[in-house]
């Protein structure tokens, strides 16, 4: 028994060192996480770099609209808010929604999927049925429509994209259990006579993870950017708090004179995306080498 | 085949029937009366009630969406509740905005993406693989709304060289097609680039090298063919989210399309109007994910072999 243990751990310890050897000789890779990680570093200690009253939401009409300056790194907004604050506390929400509104619809795709995908037959039937019927509503609209009937805040944008993103996850996790169900050592653990839900988490999901963490870490980006539109249309954080879609939104009617209100929040958020993304495809590649052209 | 197709077909009712359900819920959901956002909120309270009855909603949930169900299959949709008109005179005058939209934005994505994915795998690690690759990654992080606003800067603001909103001219469709092309470009070259790389290593492609076919047969006869159809899965996808999925771009270009219809028809409750947006662009989904499977038959013969049996 102590045996047994004993092996398991040194070899999922030597699997996982396998992965980050591989992730780290990949350079756009190893550069998606430093910038990944500056940008939570930034959200971590927004309130040590700029403080959230005074700086982020204060109003102060007498320097409004103020190009780039040594003082106010990113110039100042329409209502005298030095604009490089907000982009920096703008992160906390940014990945704060990101990071939260992913790991919600993993949780949940996650036992829809490989229940449908373990059992098959009808239960898989039904689940899947109705995530069509989700899947065929545009989901801007969807997320659109979940926001008005919740209320326009960070908690319910949170909540819509969510639940927008968790048709098309479930899916992902669906066929990613399928590639495990058939092989042998799933058949001699029910063989074994071991419990459905510790076949699942024990065996299933272990095997079938590669595909999801991947699609979990472009989720996160993709997250990032439905929510931004989403409050750049006014459908989710609202004024005065610093989320970047919507400082866009407050920047619009000012683009032709004073660019740089616009410039900069879409700077962040193409960055952070840009990061995840290269995270998502370093971690591809040094999941499954076979994948890797 | 035709059974397959109507099995499709058929299963289009149970979908519908979920989409509606769960949009009606949605839309019930949402605070504040019908009676106060049109008349304001200052309207005497019998005429509030007065238009309530009238447009039946003083009845329970259960019997009006029923109610709405029945009428629906009947053919009649229902009238908008702000506009008194047919709903559907509102989405047929919008409809070919948003087809146009997101038609041409289709088409550029492929028209950009496809070339470029299979010079990048033709001459895989060169410079332009590396260039179209990094520019690839990039485009795909940058919101789309974004690269409208600074388009609209750049083009017509400070050049003047396009319209910045309106969707009155063949110009003004320039913009927003080309900033809703972007993402699907970046995501069919990288698609096109990783398929063709899988294909170019097939026997059948050694064979053909070594039977002494020309390079360029071999990738335009041989290996594109075989590469192609998953880009038509992803081409034909992307088509059904564009419909419905160009709500934010068409706002910022100020288009009047199906899909501002749809958020203003959602901030004022508007449940009818909302409910035929959503079913047209859902039936619309569904018939396009179809064709492409059908597409995909008709161009693999594997796969037509399936459905004949």
């Amino acid at each position: 028994m102590s045996r047994n243990t004993v092996q398991t751990t040194v070899k999922k310890k030597s699997q996982a060192y396998e992965i980050w050897r591989r992730f780290r000789k990949n350079k756009a890779a190893m550069l998606g996480l430093i910038i990944f990680s500056i940008m939570v570093l930034l959200a971590i200690f927004a309130d040590v770099i700029c403080d959230y009253d005074t700086q982020v939401i204060a109003q102060d009409m007498e320097i409004r609209l103020q190009p780039p300056s040594a003082e106010h790194w990113f110039g100042t907004d329409l209502y005298g808010r030095d604009i490089f604050a907000r982009v920096v506390h703008g992160a906390r929400i940014s990945i704060i929604i990101g990071l939260v509104a992913t790991a919600g619809s993993v949780l949940i795709s996650g036992i829809l999927g490989s229940v449908a995908g373990y059992y098959g037959g009808r239960v898989d039937n039904i689940i899947m049925r109705v995530l069509d019927m989700f899947l065929a509503i545009p989901g801007e609209l969807l997320a659109m429509a979940i926001v008005a009937s919740l209320g326009s805040s960070m908690t319910n944008l949170l909540i819509a994209v969510t639940i927008a993103r968790i048709p098309p996850f479930t899916r992902v996790v669906r066929s990613s259990i399928l590639t495990v169900i058939d092989q042998d050592y799933i058949e001699s653990a029910v063989a074994s006579g071991s419990k459905d839900s510790y076949i699942i988490l024990k065996h299933v999901l272990p095997n079938a993870m590669g595909p999801i963490i991947i699609q979990a870490t472009m989720g996160v980006g993709r997250m990032i950017l439905t929510a931004a539109g989403m409050s750049f249309i006014g459908m989710g954080v609202q004024p005065p708090v610093p989320e970047w879609g919507s400082m866009l939104a407050e920047g619009r009617d000012f683009m032709r004179y004073s660019p740089y209100i616009t410039l900069f929040p879409g700077l962040a958020i193409i960055l952070t995306s840009l990061s995840l993304n290269l995270l998502g495809d370093g971690l591809r590649d040094a999941l499954d080498p076979k994948l890797k052209n | 085949m035709a059974k397959y197709v109507t099995k499709r077909l058929l299963l289009l009712i149970p979908i519908l029937l979920g989409v509606s359900f769960i949009i009606f819920t949605i839309m019930n959901m949402i605070p504040g009366d019908v009676a106060s956002l049109i008349l304001g909120d200052t309207a005497p309270q019998s005429a509030k009630n007065e238009l309530m009855a009238e447009l039946g909603l003083n009845r329970p949930f259960w019997i009006r969406y029923i109610d709405y169900v029945w009428d629906a299959l009947h053919g009649d949709f229902g009238l908008s509740y702000r506009t008194r008109t047919p709903v559907f005179d509102e989405i047929f005058a919008r409809f070919p905005t948003t087809f146009k939209l997101a038609a041409g934005a289709m088409l550029l994505s492929v028209a950009i993406g496809v070339p470029l994915g299979i010079l990048s795998a033709v001459k895989q690690y060169s410079a332009l693989d590396v260039i179209n690759s990094v520019t690839a990654m990039f485009v795909s992080s940058i919101p789309a709304f974004w690269l409208g606003l600074l388009s609209i800067l750049l083009f017509a603001l400070k050049l003047g060289w396009l319209p910045s909103n309106g969707a009155d001219t063949a110009q003004s469709f320039i913009l927003p097609i080309v900033t809703l092309s972007l993402p699907g470009a970046a995501e069919i070259l990288r698609l096109t680039r990783s398929t063709m790389l899988e294909v170019i290593r097939q026997d059948y492609i050694r064979t053909a090298k070594a039977k002494g076919a020309s390079n360029a047969a071999v990738i335009w006869k041989h290996a594109l063919k075989n590469a192609l159809l998953p880009v038509i899965t992803v081409a034909g996808m992307h088509f059904g989210a564009l419909l419905g999925g160009s709500v934010i771009t068409e706002s910022v270009f100020a288009m009047p399309g199906v899909g501002t219809l749809a958020i203003d028809a959602i901030r004022s409750k508007d449940t009818p109007q909302v409910m035929a947006a959503v079913l047209l662009l859902a039936t619309l989904f569904c018939v396009i994910m179809l064709i492409v499977d059908l597409l995909y038959a008709f161009i693999d013969p594997r796969i037509r072999s399936r459905y004949s049996k």
